[in-house]
C-alpha cells in the first residue's frame, strides 16, 4: 500500500476540561474534523481534514478549541521549504494541476505598507470631518474636456453616462456559484443601502436580485454566462471581465458539482455540466476587437451605460491601459496579484501578475503622459485591505477601488483558502444548502454597509488631517504620500518621493 | 420601411432601425456597418449588401436576412431568433450563443459556433452549407451545428482542432471523410438514421432558405461529434 506522505497542516487542540460534548464543532464542521465516540464518551479529532477556518472555535461555547499550526518538521531546509515539498508528494501522487483560492499568501512586498500619509501641522490647517463638510462622493466614467454653456447659462456639455458612488468603494465581481446566494445577497443589499456598486461576477444574475439593478455592475466574461439583453439592461454598468489578478492570462472553471439548480439557473446552463470560462474572449486580439465589444455592449443597452473593462496587473499595463482608454471603454478595472480568487492554479496566483501599487502608478502616469486620462476612470483591486491603502490608492491617482476579500472577511470569511473545495463553513464559497443557511443576509448586509461605513469615515478623517475636503483634490495627489524603505527605482515607479524628502 | 444605408455609419443606421415602429425594416446598401439588429426583439429586418461585425449580437428574437456576404461575430450572445446569410460569413459566427438559428448558405470561418451553450428550452441551432475553418465548436457546452459541405464533397468540410475544449452538444458534419486530428475530450462517430433525426428540422429549414433537397442532403454520410465525458476537466486539479 502506499504510504500517505500528507502531514496534517493544523493540529486541535481541545481543552479536555472545558469540553462539554455539546458536540457542537461535530455538527458545524463541513470537513468533519471532529466526531464524538459514543464508546469512549469523548469528543474526538482528526486533523487531517483541518483547513483552519476557525468555525469551530468561534462556535464552541467553552471555548474548549483552538487551532493551530501542526509543528511536525520535515528537516530544515532554506531552499526545500516543507510545503514546496509537500506540493510535490501532491503532485506526485495526482498528476494534477495544484488549485488554491484566495489572493497570492507569498511574502512580496507590499507597498502599500511602504508607503506614507501626510498630514497639515500649522500652515493650512486640517479639517474635522464630524464638524465640517467632507465630499467622499465620486463619479465613474471619462469627464469632458472641457464645458461650454447656452447663452442662457445652461450648461452645452454632452456628458456619457457615469456612475455615482456615495464613497469611493466597491465590491469585486464574485460570482453566483463561487459564492453563495446569501453572500450575493448580502453584498447587493448592503451596495443599495450603501449608494455604492456590487459586481455580478460572470455568473449571471439571480432573478430575485434584479431589484438591485440600479447598484449593480453585471459582468460580461469569456463564457458569457447568463448573459442577455434583461441582464445587461438591469445593471447600472456593464463590465468586460478580460483578466483577473489572481489568475492573469487563464479563464475559469466552475465545475459540475457546484452547478446545482439555482446556479444553473443563473448562469442559463445545465445542472452538473462543467462552466468553461476561456482564457481569451476569442473575439478580442487587439485593441480593435475589444472596441467592438465596447461599442457592441454600448448599442445593444443604446449608450445608457458605462462599460468597465477589467484587466489583470500585469508588466506592460500601462500600454494596455491606454489601449483600453482608447477602445472606447469609460472605466478601467486593474486587478493586482493579490487579488482574491474562488479557485486558480496555484503556481498561476502565486507567480503571475504585478503588484497594483505599482501598476496604478504607472498608468495613472501614462495616461496623464498621453493627455487621455479624463477618457477613464480608474478602479484599482487587489488587494485593498483597510481605508488607509483607499486612501493612498486615491493619491497614487486611482478614482475608486474594488473590495473583495475584505467584504468576505466581514461576512465572516477568516482566509482559509479552501474555497474551491465548496464546503465553507461559513456559507459564502458554497453552494451546499445546509451550509449556505449559516450566512443570515439580514446580518451580512448589515456588517458590510458597518465595515464601509467606518472606512469612509476613516477617509474623511485622513482627507482632513491633509487639509483636503473633497476627494477629488487627493485624487493623484502623489506630494500626500512618501515612501518609506524603497529604492529609487521604487521611488521613479511610484511617482512619490522618500520619507523625510 | 426602407432605410438606406449608403454613407450612413453605423451609430445613425442602427439607431434609425431601433427607433423605427415598422416590424419589417429593408436595409439597402449596406457597406459593413457594423451591429445591425444589436439586441433588437420583436423585428424582420433584411439587409442588402454587405453588414459589418456584430450582426445581429445579443439577438432577442428578430429575424436578420441578409441578401449578401456576413462579417465577424454573427449573433455574438444571441439569445433567439434567427440569422438567414445568403452568403458567406466570417470567423467566431455564433460565439456563445444561447438559443435561436443560424443559417449560412455559404463557408464560414474560424471558431463557428464557439462556446455555443443550452438551457432547458434554449437551445441553439447553426447549419452551415458550405465549409468552416478550424476550431469549429471550441468550447461548445450545447446546441447543434451542422456542416453540410455543399460543394466539397471530395473533403472534409471542416478545419483542425474541431471540437477543442467541447463539454455539450452537438457537431454533425456531412462528409464521407472523417475528420482529422481530432482532440481526446471529442468523440466522432457516424451518425445513425436515429441521430439524424435530431438535425432534420435544420436541414429541412436550410434547404427551404437556400433552396436545397434536404432529403437528398440528409441520406448523404455524416460524422457525429460529442464531447466523450460529463466533467472533462475534473481530473485536471488537486487541492493544494
Amino acid at each position: 500500500m502506499a504510504l500517505n506522505y500528507f502531514q496534517p497542516l493544523f493540529e486541535v487542540i481541545r481543552d479536555k476540561d472545558r469540553c462539554i460534548k455539546c458536540q457542537a464543532c461535530a455538527r458545524q464542521c463541513s470537513n468533519e474534523v471532529h466526531k464524538y465516540d459514543a464508546e469512549l464518551d469523548m469528543m474526538i479529532s482528526d486533523s487531517q481534514t483541518c483547513v483552519d477556518c476557525q468555525r469551530c472555535v468561534t462556535i464552541c461555547p467553552t471555548r474548549a478549541l483552538k487551532i493551530t499550526e501542526n509543528n511536525n518538521q520535515f528537516r530544515t531546509n532554506a531552499n526545500w521549504s516543507q510545503q514546496t515539498m509537500t506540493e510535490v508528494y501532491r503532485q506526485a501522487e495526482s498528476g494534477g494541476v495544484l488549485l488554491s483560492s484566495m489572493g497570492n499568501p507569498k511574502p512580496y512586498p507590499v507597498y502599500w505598507d511602504k508607503i506614507l500619509l501626510n498630514a497639515s501641522q500649522v500652515t493650512n490647517p486640517p479639517i474635522d470631518p464630524l464638524r465640517e463638510p467632507m465630499e467622499s462622493r465620486v463619479f465613474l466614467g471619462k469627464k469632458p474636456r472641457n464645458v461650454s454653456f447656452n447663452e442662457d447659462g445652461s450648461v452645452n456639455t454632452k456628458v456619457t453616462p457615469t456612475l455615482e458612488l456615495s464613497t469611493p468603494i466597491m465590491f469585486s465581481a464574485m460570482s453566483y456559484g463561487s459564492i453563495s446566494r446569501n453572500a450575493h445577497e448580502s453584498l447587493a443589499r448592503a451596495a443599495t443601502e450603501l449608494g455604492i456598486y456590487y459586481n455580478t461576477g460572470e455568473g449571471g444574475l439571480h432573478k430575485d436580485f434584479y431589484q438591485y439593478g440600479p447598484n449593480t455592475i453585471v459582468q460580461v466574461a469569456s463564457g458569457r454566462f447568463g448573459v442577455f439583453k434583461d441582464y445587461l439592461e438591469t445593471g447600472a454598468a456593464i463590465e468586460i471581465k478580460m483578466g483577473q489578478g489572481a489568475k492573469p492570462g487563464i479563464g475559469g472553471h466552475l465545475p459540475g458539482q457546484k452547478i446545482l439548480e439555482d446556479v444553473s439557473r443563473t448562469r442559463m446552463i445545465p445542472m452538473g455540466t462543467d462552466a468553461i470560462s476561456p482564457a481569451p474572449h476569442h473575439d478580442i486580439y487587439s485593441i480593435e476587437d475589444l472596441r467592438q465589444l465596447v461599442y457592441s455592449l454600448k448599442e445593444a443597452t443604446e449608450y445608457k451605460k458605462p462599460v468597465i473593462v477589467k484587466i489583470a496587473a500585469v508588466h506592460n499595463v500601462a500600454a494596455i491601459a491606454s489601449g483600453i482608454a482608447r477602445s472606447g471603454a469609460d472605466i478601467i478595472a486593474i486587478d493586482g496579484y493579490r487579488g482574491g480568487t474562488g479557485a486558480a492554479p496555484t503556481r498561476i496566483r502565486d507567480n503571475v501578475g504585478i503588484p497594483i501599487e505599482l501598476a496604478l502608478a504607472s498608468v495613472d502616469q501614462r495616461l496623464r503622459d498621453e493627455g487621455i486620462r479624463n477618457e477613464v476612470s480608474v478602479v484599482v483591486a487587489g488587494s485593498i485591505r483597510s481605508s488607509s491603502d483607499v486612501v493612498k490608492a486615491i493619491a497614487l491617482g486611482a478614482d475608486a477601488v474594488y473590495i473583495g476579500t475584505a467584504a468576505l472577511l466581514a461576512l465572516g470569511c477568516h482566509l482559509c483558502r479552501t474555497c474551491h473545495t465548496g464546503k465553507c463553513n461559513w456559507g459564502i464559497a458554497t453552494q451546499r444548502d445546509d451550509l449556505v443557511k449559516r450566512l443570515n443576509p439580514e446580518i451580512g448586509y448589515k456588517r458590510l454597509v458597518n465595515l464601509v461605513h467606518a472606512w469612509d469615515h476613516e477617509i474623511k478623517e485622513m482627507m482632513g488631517g491633509m487639509g483636503i475636503n473633497s476627494i477629488e483634490a487627493l485624487r493623484g495627489n502623489r506630494l500626500m504620500l512618501r515612501g518609506i524603505g524603497l529604492t529609487d527605482k521604487e521611488l521613479e515607479i511610484l511617482g512619490i518621493q522618500h520619507a523625510g524628502q | 420601411m426602407v432605410i438606406n444605408a449608403n454613407e450612413v455609419g453605423y451609430f445613425d443606421l442602427n439607431k434609425k432601425i431601433v427607433e423605427c415602429p415598422d416590424e419589417d425594416i429593408t436595409v439597402t446598401n449596406a457597406m459593413g456597418q457594423r451591429y445591425i439588429g444589436c439586441g433588437v426583439a420583436g423585428k424582420k429586418i433584411t439587409v442588402e449588401g454587405t453588414p459589418g461585425n456584430a450582426l445581429g449580437a445579443y439577438l432577442d428574437g428578430s429575424r436578420i436576412i441578409v441578401h449578401g456576404n456576413g462579417q465577424d461575430a454573427i449573433g455574438d450572445t444571441m439569445n433567439n431568433g434567427e440569422i438567414i446569410i445568403h452568403g458567406s460569413c466570417g470567423d467566431t459566427t455564433g460565439y456563445a450563443m444561447r438559443s435561436g438559428k443560424i443559417f449560412v448558405k455559404g463557408n464560414a470561418g474560424y471558431r463557428v459556433g464557439i462556446h455555443m451553450k443550452e438551457y432547458h428550452e434554449y437551445f441553439p441551432k447553426i447549419v452551415i452549407g458550405g465549409k468552416v475553418g478550424d476550431f469549429l465548436g471550441e468550447y461548445q457546452a450545447g446546441g447543434i451545428i451542422v456542416v453540410l459541405g455543399i460543394g466539397y464533397e471530395d473533403e472534409c468540410p471542416v478545419g483542425s482542432f474541431v471540437g477543442t475544449g467541447m463539454h455539450g452538444g452537438y457537431i454533425f458534419i456531412r462528409s464521407e471523410h472523417e475528420p482529422k486530428g481530432l482532440p481526446v475530450q471529442v468523440c466522432c462517430e457516424k451518425a445513425t438514421d436515429e441521430d439524424k433525426k435530431k438535425i432534420a428540422e435544420y436541414v429541412e429549414e436550410f434547404s427551404v432558405n437556400f433552396g436545397y433537397n434536404s432529403e437528398e442532403l440528409l441520406s448523404g454520410n455524416f460524422y457525429k461529434l460529442t464531447p466523450n465525458t460529463a466533467s472533462p476537466y475534473k481530473q485536471l486539479y488537486t487541492h493544494n
